[in-house]
């Protein structure tokens, strides 16, 4: 299994390499957003509740970019039929896709917190960046999986990219509701508090539980 | 080797496989011939265990379909109009990827594009080759785990005739290789079969050692 | 064969609502606070219930059908998940009307189970667009199956989330029905039977509809053969048997 996760994510990257389609679409997308959002609140800096909500709105977004792309090549190209012939556990294309998934939304975040610092955060960020990594992780491991799920769900579907976003979003509200509240405090001024522990636990309860499900569904999306 | 009885394959509420029944000896080669649409794709992906069968029996190298499915993956080779490949990756890098997958060593590689005279364009992105060096490919990657199955759909069509000669001894008849192969070409597909089948919108309207078939018969397939 | 027993559940299912509207407007007193508004609150309430418990019980189905392969519980599986969505888009409708009644607007956020819905609502929305995007019948079931199973999953949690985020903005208004007088909770139960059965009643007609149609094709298609135009069905959302 082990083996086999590496040859796919191995295979994930070096075509990611090769194209570049995802991760600097999705970086590019972060800030220039953070641009629209300047003049769209009109105003030039934001803390507390408002960091977080723009924070959190365009980090989804952006990682909806990458979601629509994760299983294009496969369907296009490499097809899923040599996969499925050979002698190795299925579950495998999930877990390496979803941690595909994850490195991109890690490398989008590098580029994405720093300039939403630069751009427009009011509070400085030192403090409370150990806890808002903790928040972002959490995170990521819930839009990874349930992004890798609505992905091989919307890939063999007529109108994949609006299906994709059209089905991800619902399903991250939760997400979007622990990750805002959580980086809530850690965006305000004077670093109003540490990320409340219920949020992070429900965002931790969410990637369980959602995970759980998509290692047990997820056969039955890649059969004929 | 292969044992069908009575298999359907539906699709949606319509029959694409109706009843399909067959056998076939190891070392054997089926043919199938018919026109577009009248199954054989379909055929070829449920041998391959890429599909179910809704009715009826199937057993392939001696497992039952689908329940022994895992058993004969590995074991199987399938050769479709579709590559399979990653346009955007070079040719040993999609086969290194197959390697693994299938737990073969990297020498296995370098061997089977030496098989198919592509080794001096190995590092080149599979977009730059020509659609004859993709087929070839192609090959290689259906036949790398040496398959004791091969499933062939129209494999010659994107071949000239010294790419055929090359793949050969690769894709070729043999004593420890099965093959079922869907061909539109009468009398080269003909000259290949040990046993024919004919389908005629998801029937076998024709199912006969090839030795007393006419290439007329098969012609009347399309008509 | 699915026809059976649905003039009995249908005469029920009109004999217990009758009940429940009469108790609503001539037996359960009137609320102190809010009025005649409030009896809202037991049509209102019964929907929702009814409407996740369907979505929950599509989930389920959605499991027998990937576990059987059986058709038959896609069939049932699509026609719950349907009617759960007209159920929800009823709740939304007369919660909206309370809230307008209560608070002046007809949106408010300050009430969990509204958003909660709200949110669940646009989920199952997609539910028959991607049925309908998908052509390859198996395909379709089978993707289906997974979308109601991840939706069944998140509804509960959907819930949870929402109702933590909204916590500590207003007192909530629904309630818990422990907490109604005695009147008011024979009321509530009488109304929650009575939508309940009629959920259950129209989930029967349409899948005795359904399934009539199914067998019609199968017979036309004997009668007629493959090359029957009327068989060859064009892209569907729905099932086929």
């Amino acid at each position: 299994m082990r083996r086999t996760v590496a040859a796919l994510l191995r295979k994930e990257l070096l075509v990611e390499l090769r194209t570049l389609e995802s991760v600097p679409g999705m970086s590019l997308f972060a800030v220039t957003t953070f641009v629209v959002f300047h003049f769209a609140l009109n105003q030039n800096s934001v803390s507390g509740d408002e960091a977080a909500g723009i924070l959190w709105v365009t980090l989804l977004f952006a990682a909806m970019l990458g979601i629509n792309r994760l299983f294009v090549a496969d369907q296009d190209q490499g097809g899923f039929d040599a996969f499925l012939l050979a002698p190795v556990d299925r579950s495998a294309m999930l877990l390496a896709k979803a941690l595909a998934l994850l490195a991109y939304l890690l490398v989008l975040e590098l580029v994405a917190v720093p300039a939403f610092a630069l751009l427009l955060l009011g509070p400085s960020l030192g403090q409370a960046l150990p806890d808002l990594l903790v928040v972002l992780l959490l995170a990521d491991f819930g839009v990874a999986v349930i992004g890798t799920l609505v992905a091989a769900l919307a890939v063999r579907t007529r109108a994949r990219d609006l299906l994709g976003a059209l089905l991800a979003l619902p399903l991250l509200v939760p997400i979007v509701i622990g990750a805002a509240r959580a980086s809530s405090p850690l965006l305000s001024a004077g670093h109003a508090g540490s990320a409340g522990g219920r949020w992070l636990l429900l965002l931790g309860l969410y990637d369980l539980v959602f995970g759980l499900i998509a290692y047990a569904v997820f056969d039955f999306l890649l059969e004929d | 080797m292969i044992e069908l009885d009575g298999l359907v394959r539906r699709y949606g509420e319509r029959e694409a496989l109706s009843d399909v029944s067959l056998s076939v000896a190891s070392g054997q080669t089926l043919v199938v011939f018919g026109p577009n649409g009248a199954g054989k794709t379909t055929l070829l992906r449920v041998l391959s265990t890429l599909l179910r069968a809704h009715a009826g029996s199937v057993s392939v190298l001696g497992k039952s379909l689908p329940e022994e499915a895992w058993a004969i993956r590995g074991r199987v080779g399938l050769l479709g109009h579709d590559p399979l490949l990653y346009r955007e990756l070079t040719a040993r890098e999609n086969l290194r990827f197959h390697a693994r997958l299938h737990d073969l060593s990297a020498e296995r590689v370098e061997e089977r594009l030496a098989a198919v005279a592509l080794t001096d364009r190995a590092e080149e992105p599979l977009k730059t080759l020509s659609r004859g060096m993709v087929a070839r490919v192609a090959v290689a990657r259906a036949t790398l785990h040496d398959p004791e199955l091969l499933l062939l759909d129209e494999p010659w069509a994107n071949l000239d005739p010294a790419a055929r000669e090359l793949i050969e001894p690769l894709i070729g008849a043999s004593a420890t290789r099965t093959r079922v192969i869907s061909s539109h070409d009468p009398s080269g597909g003909l000259s290949e079969a040990d046993l024919v089948l004919g389908l005629r919108a998801g029937r076998p309207a024709l199912l006969r050692d090839a030795e007393r078939v006419d290439p007329s018969e098969i012609a009347e397939l399309y008509r | 064969m699915y026809g059976r027993g649905l003039r009995t559940l249908s005469i029920a299912t009109v004999a217990v609502m009758a009940i429940a509207l009469g108790l609503v407007f001539f037996y359960a007193p009137l609320e102190a606070e809010q009025g005649f508004l409030q009896k809202i609150f037991y049509v209102h309430v019964p929907l929702a219930i009814v409407s996740l418990c369907g979505f929950v019980a599509g989930g389920l189905m959605a499991i027998q059908h990937l576990r059987t392969r059986d058709p038959r519980w896609d069939m049932r599986s699509y026609v719950t998940i349907h009617m759960s969505l007209i159920f929800a888009v009823a709740t939304l409708i007369t919660g909206s009307i309370w809230a307008k009644g209560s608070w002046g607007h007809w949106w408010v956020w300050s009430e969990p189970t509204l958003v909660s819905f709200l949110i669940v609502f646009l989920l199952y929305a997609t539910y028959q667009p991607l049925r309908f995007a998908i052509e390859d019948p198996e395909l379709q079931s089978r993707y289906a199956s997974v979308f109601a199973i991840v939706a069944g999953a998140f509804v509960p949690l959907n819930f949870l989330a929402v109702r933590l985020s909204t916590e500590y903005l207003h007192p909530r208004v629904l309630g818990s029905s422990s907490n109604l007088p005695a009147k008011m909770q024979l009321t509530f139960l009488v109304s929650l039977l009575g939508i309940a059965l009629l959920y259950l009643t129209l989930c029967k007609y349409e899948l005795t509809a359904k399934h009539t149609r199914a067998q019609l094709r199968a017979l036309r298609r004997t009668l007629v053969g493959e090359g029957d135009p009327s068989y060859r069905r064009s892209r569907s959302a729905v099932p086929s048997l």
